[in-house]
């Protein structure tokens, strides 16, 4: 290799020296959820496992989902999903050589944000309703 | 016969990775089956959180239930793994690390399938 090449080179600016904004923010979280559900997944091949399984296998892990913790992680999971959904609905969009200018696409990210925290509490404000509970 | 065809040729449309388009279609593809898969599962666990083993079992074995969950698992598998492996391509720079992760992020969505797909057909046959 030449000498040239192995010299320390200019490196283009990287992510902390742009002012941030909703579509960076919304990008970052794209990935961020994308990887929590990832492996957010296997509890519930888990808990299907469980309903495969005995009564006391199911009643061990439905138990543990049925905690505060539980309900939790998973009105959190839920949270997480259609964020992700909405964020790829976006990028669908955007395929689509659509909603690609500055303000579109400053609105469709702040539309993700608060659209995903609306569909969540739609979901389990509805589940509640109807059952009574959750 | 020697291959007549010219190294360009050879490559046009497949680019340095020898992929071409083909990852960037199947994230789509199964981006848009999982829109409504997914809509059914967070429907499904909203309706059934905090049923019974029989409630719980009893829905499983739905065909219908039991039909688009599975197909839910597969679409939702498929396209994780080739998110992830794009995450790992841009995060890891050590070929060592980068060609081992890439191998687990094949495995784990497998085993996962595996795991709620026998699930699925233990309860819908009655096992």
């Amino acid at each position: 290799m030449s000498k040239s090449t192995t010299q320390a080179r200019p490196l283009s600016p990287h992510l902390q020296i742009y002012r941030f904004t909703p579509t960076m923010a919304m990008s970052i979280a794209h990935r961020i959820t994308g990887t929590a559900l990832y492996f957010g997944i296997l509890l519930f091949a888990l808990w299907l496992l469980a309903a495969a399984g005995s009564r006391e296998q199911f009643d061990f892990v439905n138990g543990l989902f049925g905690s505060i913790i539980g309900r939790i992680i998973i009105f959190g999971y839920s949270w997480v999903l259609i964020h992700h959904m909405l964020g790829g609905i976006r990028h669908l969009i955007w395929d689509t050589i659509h909603g690609l200018e500055k303000e579109t696409s400053r609105r469709l990210a702040i539309a993700n944000l608060i659209g995903s925290i609306l569909v969540t509490l739609i979901i389990w404000g509805g589940a509640w309703a109807i059952r009574g509970g959750l | 016969m020697a291959d007549m065809r010219t190294p360009l040729n050879k490559v046009r449309g497949l680019g340095s990775a020898r992929g071409g388009t083909e990852h960037f279609w199947r994230q789509r593809l199964t981006a848009v089956s999982n829109i409504p898969l997914i809509i059914f599962f967070i429907g499904f666990v909203a309706a059934y959180s905090g049923s019974s083993y029989e409630e719980i079992r009893a829905a499983l074995a739905q065909p219908v239930n039991a039909l688009l969950l599975g197909l839910a698992f597969v679409s939702v598998l498929y396209h994780m793994r080739l998110g992830m492996q794009v995450i790992i391509e841009d995060y890891v720079h050590h070929e060592g690390w980068k060609i081992g992760l890439i191998l687990l992020n094949t495995f784990f969505p497998i085993i996962v399938g595996a795991i709620a797909l026998y699930s699925l057909l233990r309860i819908a046959f009655g096992g």
